[in-house]
């Protein structure tokens, strides 16, 4: 009987997760006119607001703006926050624990505090509109390069050493001796990175107005919001649509991996 | 060791360092220094004094801002333990497709808060939203859930909870499967009911867990802006206007850079106030 109600809870709460996103996806394929009274499956299908949506804003574009950002982001993070969790974790130089402090109170910095800043800085660099400045702001990651600290930390000493009397650089130490050994945690920071890189909306927001440059999020933001989807819902909604398939795609994948980085980012 | 092997560490330090100085250091004593200046970006910077700090105590809107957001955490922070803690409890027993279960309550966590914000401004739709629909169809009146300014906050809490409940029923799971069992064994022993098991057995050992959930929660409250931003643009009569949300209109609409900072500065200061009492009161609790 309790397993009964248990079950019922669970069933439920699950319908109500799935039904939203159902009803998007149906709706994005339904007439314009129909979408209103939709509630499971529309009466006759179709990409007209798909069609529509193509021709109206430049979103193949922005995909690929996306796509750009997100990997070279992704790369970025895990190149640089593999060096510098390396150094912290198995060389010794002065300020290492000043260093590691700074991470900790940059992680506790609230975003409001340098969001302003930021901006002007990047108007004065003359970045502007640029990949540059949805790019290399985000190149260093401090969870990232924590994660990668800890890891490092877990190898034993021996096996740096045996490198270094073989002649290696550290470079090539980290990238090649270390790097097969520390796999799950490169998927995290990959898997955590490219995500929120790929969700982030506020910050492109900011820096960029030229609809050439834009990210998939910020168009379909403004073009939310923006006066012309209005009038159009089933477009908005399929720009939305087209904005969730990546990731839904890449988390039916790997599901287990999305689930577990997440969950490491919370018991930072 | 040679000066060679000395220098390496810091050539691998120095892309943080460089990044440090660029967007943290800098900005944060920027940002300081702007409050006590008028600046539109374009023309020269005008000195203030604290002109910006006391325009901010009788600002209608700033304090409006702070209102909603408080107002917002006081709805989300329950219904997201009750509802990660609830659901992380019945997927903790002996459950078939507990993965299944879990990787649908992680879906929303993993999209985009457009999708999740433009989805529910339609399940939110006063005529044809489901939600209404749903309800008028039991014999219900409609609720006004994002055009009524009592009903934007509240509507906006909801959506938060269920865009984030995922992650937290994980952590939940995590903090429950580090509950000795023989705890339970000795309770049910002792005679003791579900609910007794729950609150005087579950909950303290899970303590650390919650008051993680309230830190981020609250941090997430601060820094709510796309849902506001595409759903109801801070509106009705700026019911839904969060902290995050006035600070982008007042630098990017209004381009006051001066008193952006200024409202930057105070909301990272009242987060830090607010983690400290919670942090204070959740270990004296306990």
């Amino acid at each position: 009987m309790k397993k009964a109600i248990i079950y019922i809870v669970l069933i439920v709460m699950a319908i109500s997760f799935l039904y939203p996103f159902f009803w998007m996806i149906m709706a994005s394929l339904t007439p314009e006119k129909q979408i209103g009274s939709l509630t499971f499956f529309p009466d006759s299908i179709t990409f007209d607001n798909y069609t529509s949506m193509f021709s109206k804003i430049p979103i193949g574009r922005a995909l690929l703006n996306s796509m750009f950002v997100s990997s070279v982001i992704t790369f970025g993070v895990i190149m640089l926050g593999s060096m510098v969790g390396y150094a912290l974790a198995k060389t010794k130089f002065n300020g290492r624990n000043f260093i590691f402090y700074l991470i900790i109170f940059t992680m506790t910095l609230p975003f409001q505090i340098t969001l302003i800043p930021n901006y002007i800085t990047i108007v004065k660099l003359g970045w502007v509109d640029q990949y540059t400045a949805l790019i290399i702001p985000f190149l260093i990651n401090n969870f990232a390069i924590l994660l990668f600290r800890q890891s490092f930390m877990s190898i034993p000493q021996a096996l740096i050493d045996a490198a270094r009397i073989d002649g290696c650089s550290e470079i090539r130490i980290i990238f090649q001796v270390l790097f097969p050994s520390i796999i799950p945690t490169i998927v995290t920071v990959g898997i955590l990175t490219f995500m929120t890189t790929w969700n982030e909306v506020l910050w492109p927001l900011i820096v960029v107005r030229d609809e050439q440059v834009m990210t998939l999020p910020q168009l379909v933001t403004l073009f939310s919001v923006g006066g012309r989807a209005d009038a159009q819902l089933g477009v908005k909604l399929a720009s939305a649509v087209i904005l969730a398939l990546p990731i839904m795609i890449a988390y039916s994948f790997f599901q287990k991996y999305f689930i577990q980085s997440m969950a490491s980012s919370g018991i930072k | 060791m040679s000066r060679k092997t000395n220098l390496i560490p810091y050539l691998l330090i120095s892309p943080y360092v460089l990044f440090f100085l660029v967007f943290v250091a800098f900005p944060v004593l920027f940002s300081f220094f702007l409050t006590f200046h008028k600046w539109n970006i374009i023309s020269p910077m005008e000195y203030s004094g604290i002109d910006n700090y006391e325009r901010m105590f009788n600002d209608r809107l700033f304090w409006k801002s702070l209102r909603n957001t408080i107002w917002f955490l006081i709805i989300h922070i329950p219904l997201q333990i009750i509802f990660a803690l609830g659901l992380a409890v019945f997927l903790n027993g002996k459950i078939k497709f507990k993965g299944l279960f879990r990787s649908v309550f992680f879906l929303p966590v993993i999209v985009s808060g457009v999708v999740v914000t433009i989805m529910w401004q339609q399940l939110y739709g006063f005529n044809s939203g489901v939600l209404n629909r749903l309800l008028v169809s039991i014999g219900l009146v409609r609720v006004g859930w994002l055009t009524n300014p009592d009903m934007a906050m509240p509507s906006i809490a909801i959506m938060a909870t269920w865009k984030n409940v995922g992650l937290y029923i994980i952590l939940f799971l995590v903090g429950l499967q580090a509950v000795p069992a023989h705890y339970y064994e000795a309770a049910e022993i002792d005679g003791a009911s579900s609910w007794q098991k729950l609150r005087y057995i579950t909950i303290p050992a899970i303590n650390p867990t919650i008051f993680m959930v309230i830190i981020l929660s609250t941090i997430g409250g601060f820094s709510l802006f796309i849902e506001p931003y595409v759903m109801t643009g801070g509106g009705p009569l700026n019911s839904s206007l969060s902290s995050v949300l006035y600070i982008y209109k007042q630098a990017f609409e209004f381009y006051h850079m001066g008193y952006a900072a200024t409202l930057g500065f105070a909301f990272a200061f009242i987060i830090l106030i607010i983690i400290i009492i919670q942090k204070k009161y959740i270990e004296k609790e306990y």
